[in-house]
Order: structure tokens, then C-alpha cells, then sequence
């Protein structure tokens, strides 16, 4: 029994992690069609910039957490640099397949731009460790850090799902994503609503950065590509373009990955996470929550 | 016994919703080889969906749609296409990275019945199959007024052009009914009038039964033998050109009351 | 007329394919330490290289579908190529690599390695079936990383193989693993592999079967209205692109005495993974087999002169810095051809010999259309 809650708390403080990044793969998806290969390495960025700005901020005797800002605010520049370098040019050029393969470069680009950082380099670094606290209840350890984890990404879910629903912005990006020639009409700057929602995307990665070193201390340059991959699985299952399919989607990913950890074998948990992935998407095309738009003849 | 003769095209009590939306209600008709018949109905009262029934793109919720006599229930489009139904698109779908010629070759594929080791050894039948498909495409872009334009990129055709494309490339796969869905939209009098002589021409050559789809009036008068109105998924007429030009229902439907 | 001009390019075209594989046989002849150390590796490393664009290029370039799971079915083909022929080897079918024998052994497990990747290719096709564009890259990756997973998993594709192995991501035991003097004495076999397979494919795409999956691509919906089977021939694409590089593998197994399921990965950091089929597949142009066989070959060279530093050195420090991430290079070079070029340099052009004589033409065609273009745009500017 106490391995069985040991698992699902696991799988909870992972899911959280994924349903972050999610998120970001998800609005961006929703606004421009297009899956953000380089989302994943908007993390590692993050990871990165969190593991150079924690102990400047530990040094000037602010809580370590704080280090999340200049982490949301280099990560958000490098979500809109990207975007405004490589996809846009793309886009205007190009089709869906096109746009797909310069995301696939970008990430490559970033990952391997960051190893020819000299300050950087190819090798694993290992940040400080923030919410190292555990607690005991009835036998189960829970960390501080899960806690921590699970309420900001429910906070952040609801509150991006206020701000898409209320906020002009957020309303702009619905518009475009819905129809941007009739977004443009209505007089919404349609390129400058795909910046923002790159930005906000790529800021939310940094906070997951935050959550992920939080859990497993060790930033590399790889990073994102692997997480991302999960938190992207964990998108399309939930239904890309859907905000509560994003969080569900990453809680069922996290709760599959740890199952399979502890019930079967670690080395087999990938197979599962895609398994599932083919089973719903041959049954939902769309995934769990997502519409099902087919073509206009 | 007078021998009772099968309708090439027939439907019975052909219908689709969309949810609770009933798109296309208790649509008959029946056509026989070498007729014209249009279809015509004010935006939005399921002309195109009723191709979209004829052709297998929807299921209908209801009915069947019958080719000489023979249910094509649970068919997929190409096994309609295979069936004898060919159809053009109302916004122009061609294969914009192939050529003219190639457009119409694609649609004699399924008559080709070479093997992927025909294909590989480059077998005689492989020659034969291909020198034949290359004539009959060349003798449907001439009827079509575009042999003079086999080898360019289909896209780069003029609209009106890229129109009789379709219809060339809906002739080549043999079809017994041919749908065309408002083959004039967006030609000027005298594209419309080429069309007008191609589709004749086709008639007479083929024997083909025609269901046309179309805005303009003089065309749709001009050549149907019979036309059939529909409005809100329901055929509100059908009858002779003159009967329907003096049908109160359709001018009802068409003017708003 | 028109008939002899297609009886004269097959003519020169087959005549070519001939002279290069005389220079390959030649050259296998040949001794020499440079030959047998530098080159005869890089022509094998070549083959494979070839045929894995190409084939990639049928599923991407031809039916217009991306597919980020193509190594898989390499690894696939390299584990069922070494098991097999080490089966022989261990049986006593064979005991030294050379001989009729061994060279049975190296047809069958060639055609082995195919057909299991081409199984494999099958039952990836099946959800391309339901899925496109973005959805069925991310199928294929998942489809490409449960093959590396599985395989990691498999008792007898680990350590040394069959009964003897255990699960592992290695496999150190294969009946392949040519030494460079084997490379040198079966260059042939990749020389042959390569016109082989390429005809092949030429073949295909210059059929019904090529005409029919590039309408796939153009448009689905207008292709299935004009009688094709839109099922039928993707998977059938999948399924012969799959067959190819299971082939690929088999070259691979020959090539390496050991495998490592990391080299099949979707990233990893040498040559060979999906993105980097990828870009030699953009690079070359979508839908030119004869632009996948030159990009492959080129960036093959580029990355070779990069690894051994041949010009490298030359270049100012901070530039040295870059190259020693030569993916970095090769991703910055194909969003560069992207933006410029979105179907590739060569686009859906083929090579041919026979048009050499009308290049001078069509590049000066080429300029008068550009510069009548930008005219044009100039125009339109100065009216807008």
C-alpha cells in the first residue's frame, strides 16, 4: 500500500512537471499548428540560467527560488528569438512540413549552441538543491519539493486559463488561433499575439526548470530533448490546444512513467509512455480532449 | 415483356446530419446514361454535401446510393471512383507539383494493372500499360482544349484552365456519372462558353450521365435537360428548365419571402 | 522520336551505373594503406548513408509524410543482418569470411534485414494511416524509440548474441563486422547494394506507384477522387521506404563489429540518427532521389573533414569552437535552406546525365525568370 501511494505521489510531482511544459507545446500548437520542437530546450535553458542565478541570489541573502525570475525573463527572450529568427521567416516561405523540420533544427541548434558555450560545455553540472525538506506522514515520505511542485502547476493552469479566457491578450490568442486572417480584420496584431504566446510558453518552461532541478539536480545540455519529448507525448494525449488536456495528459504520462518504474522495469517505461501515446491516438486522433477537425471538402 | 431499363445513377431516400443538424434530407434522383441534369439551390442548401454523398467522402446517416442498380453501401471514394463515379471540386484541388499530363495519368492508375516487378523490371507490360495511359491522357487534354500544355506544372495554369484540368483528369478514370460541382464559378463569358461545348462534347463522345452544379442561370438553362432544386437539404422541385423558371417554391427559395 | 530519347537515356544511364561500378570493383582491387584505411570505410559509410536518404526520401519527399523514426528500422535491419549471419557462424555454416558460403550467408542475411524492417515498416504505416503531418512525426519518433527500447530488452540482441547474450544495448558479437581487409575485398557488395537499391526506387517512383503517392502529397482528398487508394499505397510507401533501410542496416552490421542500440537513437551526436537522414534529405530536395544521393555523399565529406580536421584548423579560433559541434553547423545550414529554398536545393529536379548539354540554358532561364520576378515585385511595390 505504501509503495502503491509512493508510486502515485511520484507520478503526481512528475505529471506536474510535464503538464508545464505541456502547457507551452500546447498554446503554441493551438496558435501557429506548428509542435514546438524546442520547447524541450527552453527548459535546459532555464536549467542553465537557474544554475548560474541561484547562488548569486543565495550570495545576496534573497531566497534561491527567486532565481526563477531571471530565468522566466531569459527564457521568455529566447522563446521569442527563436520564433522571430527561424519560424516566422519559415512560415512565410514554407507549409506545415517545412515549419516542422526548422523546429526540429532549431532544438538541435540550441543544444548544441549551449555545448559550445565554454561556460557550459558537454558535461552534467549539478545545481544547488532548493526544497530539500521531507516529510513523514503515516510512512509515506513526501518532500517539500512535491508539495511545492503540484500546487504552482495547478496554480499556473488555473491562472492561464483565466488569462486565455479574460485577459485581451489572452482572448487575441484564442482569435488567431481560431481563424488569423479574421484576426487580422478584427485589427489583432496577429504576429505579435504568436510572440507573446511564445514567450509566455517558453517562461512557463523556466518554472518547470525550476520543479525539475528541484527533483533531479542535474542540468546537461540534453536535457529538454527527452523531457520535452514527454511533456510533448503528454500534450497530444491530453489533446493539443486544449489547456486542461495538457494537465491531464502530464498527470497521466508522470503516474504511466512511475507505474511502470516500480511495477515493471524502469528500462521499459519509455515503450509504455508511446504504447499508450499509438493506442489513443489511433482511437482519438485528436487525443482525449481534443476537437476532432477534419478537412472541408 | 418491355424490358424495364436500370437508372445508371440512383438514389433513394439519401440524407446526412451533422449531429442534429440534417444536412441533406430524402434526396432521389435518378439519371440515365447521357443525361444532363443540374443541381442547383441557394449557398448553403447542401448541393456540395449531396456530392460529398455521391462520391463516398460522407456516410450518409440514411438511404443508398445505387450505380446501375447496385448499392454502393460502405464503399470508400476510390472504390466509387472505381465504381464509375468521378467528380471536380468546387475549389480547385489539383496536384500542384505534377504536371498537366501527370494529372490525368494519376487518375488512370486503378485501370493500370501492372506489378510493382513490372514496374521495377521495367517488364513490356510495363511499357505497353504506360504508352497506353499516355495516349488516352493526351486525347483527354485535347478534348479538354490542353494538349498544348502537357508538360508544365498544373499550377501555373490560368484559373479557367486549371478548371478543365479537373474535368480532364475526372474523365480519365472512366467514370459512368460525372459530378461537376460549379465548373464556371469565376470564368468570363467566353471561358464559360468553351466549357459549355466541352461539356457537350463530352456527353456525346462518353454517353456519361452529367450532374452539374452551378450558379450561373443561363448555363444551367441552357443545357440541362432537368434540374432539381434543393433548399435546406430538401428537394423543393424538380422538373424541366422552363418548369423550374416558373415554379413559385424556387423562386421563393431563391428570392426570400 | 520521343521514344528513342527515352531508350537513349536509359542507355547512358545504365551505361554510367556500369562505369561506377567498375571504379568501385577497381578500386577494391586496388592496395595501399590510404585505400584500405580512409577509403574503403568512407565508400561503405557512403552506401549506407545513400540508401538511407533515399529511401527516407520516398516517405518524406515523395508521400509528403515526416517520419522521425527512420533509424529504428535501420537498427532493426543491422540486429537481424549480425543475429542471423552469427546463427550461421555459430551453426559452422562458416568459419572464415570468405568463400561461397559466407557469401550465401551475406545475401541472406542482406535480405533478412529488409524484410523484417519492411514488417516493421508495415505496422508503422497502419497509424499513417489515421494520422498526418505533425501527429505521425511524433508516432514514428515513439515507434523509433520502442524499437531501440525493445530491442535494449531483448536477452539474445544483447552482449554476445543469441543463447549466449543477455539484455543489453549492446551487441558485441555479430557475423559480419568486416575488418578493413573484408571492407576492401566486398567493396563491391556496397557498390552494388547502392545501384541496386537505387534503381529500385528510380523504378518505383517513375511508375503508377510514384504518380500516385506524389498526388497523395499534392492532395489527398482530390487523389482519392481520382481513384486511388490512399491507404494501399502509404503503407505500401511506408513499408518499401522501411525495406530499404533495413538494407541499410545489414551494410551497417558489415561495416561495425559491434552495435550499440544508442547509434539508432532519434539524437544522438554522431552522423548517423533521423534528424541528420533529415536534413540530407532537405538539403538534397524533397522528392529528388538524385539530390538525396549528393547531399548524402556531401555532407558524408563534410562531416568527414570536419571529424578529421582538415580544414577546420584553418579557420579563426571562435569559428573552430562552432565546428567542433558539427550538428550545430548542419541544423543552422537547414533552416538556412528552408527559408530559402523549402523544397531543397534540388527541389523535385532530378539529376541526368543526358541534360548536362542544357544546363547552360536553363541556368541563364533560370536568371531572366528571377530578375523578370523581382521586376515584377518592384512593380507591384510602386503601384501598391
Amino acid at each position: 500500500m505504501i509503495t502503491f501511494i509512493q508510486f502515485l505521489i511520484t507520478g503526481l510531482r512528475l505529471g506536474s512537471v510535464y503538464a508545464l511544459i505541456a502547457l507551452g507545446y500546447t498554446m503554441v500548437y493551438g496558435i501557429i499548428k506548428l509542435i514546438n520542437f524546442a520547447h524541450g530546450d527552453f527548459i535546459m535553458v532555464g536549467g542553465y540560467t537557474l544554475f548560474f542565478t541561484i547562488p548569486i541570489m543565495m550570495n545576496l541573502g534573497v531566497p534561491g527560488w527567486l532565481a526563477v525570475v531571471p530565468a522566466v525573463v531569459i527564457c521568455a527572450c529566447v522563446g521569442m528569438l527563436v520564433e522571430l529568427l527561424a519560424y516566422r521567416p519559415v512560415r512565410k516561405t514554407g507549409n506545415n512540413l517545412t515549419c516542422l523540420i526548422t523546429a526540429i533544427a532549431m532544438s538541435f541548434v540550441l543544444e548544441n549552441l549551449a555545448q559550445a558555450i565554454p561556460a557550459i560545455g558537454p558535461d552534467p553540472k549539478v545545481p544547488y538543491t532548493l526544497f530539500a525538506k521531507t516529510y513523514s506522514i503515516g510512512g509515506v515520505a513526501v518532500s517539500q519539493a512535491t508539495i511545492i511542485t503540484v500546487a504552482v502547476s495547478a496554480i499556473i493552469m488555473v491562472a492561464l486559463y483565466l488569462f486565455t479566457q479574460k485577459a485581451r491578450v489572452g482572448c487575441a490568442m484564442r482569435c488567431v488561433s481560431e481563424d488569423k486572417e479574421a484576426a487580422t480584420l478584427m485589427g489583432i496584431n496577429v504576429n505579435h499575439t504568436i510572440i507573446v504566446t511564445f514567450g509566455i510558453g517558453a517562461g512557463l518552461a523556466a518554472v518547470a526548470a525550476l520543479m525539475y532541478i528541484a527533483q533531479y539536480p542535474k542540468v546537461y545540455t540534453t536535457m529538454g530533448a527527452t523531457l520535452g519529448i514527454y511533456a510533448f507525448v503528454a500534450a497530444v494525449l491530453g489533446g493539443i490546444g486544449s489547456l486542461p488536456g495538457a494537465m491531464l495528459g502530464g498527470l497521466l504520462i508522470g503516474i504511466v512513467q512511475s507505474g511502470a518504474n516500480t511495477y515493471i522495469s524502469s528500462s521499459m517505461s519509455d515503450t509504455f509512455v508511446y504504447l499508450i501515446l499509438i493506442v489513443v491516438l489511433m482511437i482519438r486522433p485528436a487525443g482525449i480532449l481534443g476537437k476532432n477537425v477534419g478537412e472541408k471538402v | 415483356m418491355a424490358e424495364v431499363k436500370t437508372p445508371v445513377l440512383e438514389t433513394k431516400h439519401l440524407g446526412i446530419s451533422f449531429g442534429g443538424l440534417h444536412a441533406v434530407q430524402d434526396f432521389n434522383i435518378q439519371m440515365n446514361a447521357g443525361e444532363l441534369v443540374g443541381l442547383i439551390g441557394p449557398n448553403g442548401a447542401g448541393k456540395t454535401t449531396v456530392f460529398n454523398l455521391l462520391t463516398g467522402v460522407y456516410v450518409p446517416t440514411e438511404g443508398t446510393v445505387l450505380l446501375n442498380g447496385v448499392p454502393l453501401n460502405g464503399k470508400k471514394t476510390h472504390q466509387f471512383v472505381e465504381a464509375g463515379i468521378a467528380r471536380t471540386f468546387q475549389n480547385i484541388r489539383l496536384f500542384n507539383d505534377m504536371t498537366v499530363i501527370e494529372n490525368v495519368k494519376v487518375a488512370c492508375t486503378k485501370d493500370m494493372h501492372y506489378s510493382l516487378l513490372d514496374a521495377t523490371f521495367r517488364t513490356p507490360k510495363f511499357w505497353k500499360a504506360e504508352k497506353e495511359v499516355t495516349d488516352r491522357a493526351m486525347e483527354l487534354l485535347e478534348i479538354c482544349g490542353l494538349a498544348d500544355k502537357a508538360d508544365i506544372l498544373s499550377s501555373s495554369l490560368p484559373y479557367g484552365q486549371q478548371r478543365k484540368l479537373e474535368i480532364a483528369r475526372a474523365l480519365a478514370t472512366n467514370m459512368k456519372v460525372l459530378l461537376l460541382d460549379e465548373p464556371a464559378a469565376g470564368m468570363n463569358p467566353t471561358e464559360t462558353a468553351e466549357l459549355l461545348s466541352c461539356i457537350n462534347t463530352i456527353r456525346d463522345r462518353f454517353g456519361v450521365a452529367i450532374l452539374l452544379i452551378e450558379h450561373d442561370m443561363s448555363l444551367v438553362m441552357n443545357v440541362c435537360e432537368r434540374i432539381q432544386v434543393i433548399d435546406y437539404g430538401l428537394t423543393i422541385a424538380s422538373g424541366l428548365p422552363e418548369e423550374i423558371a416558373n415554379n413559385p417554391r424556387v423562386i421563393a427559395a431563391y428570392l426570400g419571402e | 522520336m520521343k521514344q528513342n530519347r527515352i531508350k537513349t537515356r536509359y542507355l547512358v544511364n545504365f551505361a554510367a551505373l556500369i562505369v561506377l561500378f567498375a571504379v568501385v570493383v577497381g578500386m577494391g582491387m586496388l592496395g595501399g594503406n590510404t585505400m584500405k584505411l580512409k577509403i574503403a570505410p568512407s565508400v561503405w559509410q557512403c552506401s549506407y548513408l545513400i540508401i538511407m536518404a533515399a529511401s527516407l526520401n520516398l516517405v518524406l519527399g515523395f508521400l509528403g509524410q515526416l517520419s522521425l523514426g527512420h533509424c529504428g528500422f535501420m537498427a532493426v535491419g543491422a540486429y537481424a543482418a549480425a543475429l542471423i549471419s552469427l546463427a550461421f557462424q555459430r551453426a559452422g555454416f562458416y568459419t572464415e569470411k570468405a568463400g561461397a558460403a559466407f557469401f550465401l550467408v551475406l545475401l541472406i542475411s542482406i535480405a533478412a534485414a529488409g524484410v523484417s524492417a519492411a514488417l516493421l515498416g508495415l505496422l508503422v504505416g497502419i497509424p499513417a494511416l489515421r494520422l498526418k503531418g505533425d501527429y505521425l512525426a511524433i508516432i514514428t519518433l515513439g515507434f523509433g524509440m520502442i524499437i531501440v527500447n525493445v530491442i535494449n530488452n531483448l536477452p539474445f540482441c544483447g552482449q554476445q548474441g543469441l543463447s549466449q547474450g543477455s539484455a543489453s544495448s549492446a551487441l558485441y558479437a555479430s557475423g559480419l563486422g568486416f575488418s578493413n581487409d573484408e571492407k576492401m575485398q566486398y567493396l563491391w557488395v556496397a557498390g552494388l547494394a547502392v545501384i541496386l537499391c537505387m534503381t529500385c526506387m528510380f523504378m518505383f517512383v517513375r511508375s503508377k506507384y510514384g504518380r500516385a503517392i506524389r498526388a497523395i502529397r499534392d492532395n489527398e482528398i482530390a487523389a482519392s477522387a481520382s481513384g486511388i487508394n490512399v491507404s494501399y499505397y502509404k503503407v505500401l510507401t511506408f513499408t518499401i521506404s522501411a525495406f530499404f533501410a533495413g538494407i541499410t542496416g545489414a551494410l551497417y552490421a558489415c561495416c561495425n563489429a559491434a552495435l550499440a542500440t544508442s547509434s539508432f537513437s532519434f539524437t544522438n551526436g554522431s552522423i548517423l540518427n533521423s534528424v541528420f537522414i533529415v536534413v540530407m534529405v532537405v538539403v538534397g530536395g524533397m522528392g529528388s532521389l538524385t539530390g538525396s544521393v549528393i547531399a548524402a555523399v556531401v555532407l558524408f565529406l563534410l562531416n568527414y573533414t570536419i571529424k578529421n580536421g582538415a580544414w577546420v584548423s584553418a579557420l579563426p579560433a571562435f569559428l573552430q569552437n562552432v565546428f567542433t559541434y558539427p550538428m550545430l553547423v548542419y541544423s543552422i545550414a537547414l533552416i538556412i535552406v528552408i527559408m530559402f529554398r523549402p523544397r531543397g536545393i534540388m527541389g523535385s529536379r532530378e539529376f541526368a546525365l543526358c541534360d548536362i548539354p542544357q544546363w547552360p540554358g536553363r541556368i541563364k532561364a533560370y536568371f531572366t525568370s528571377r530578375a523578370a520576378g523581382k521586376a515584377a515585385r518592384k512593380e507591384g511595390k510602386s503601384h501598391g
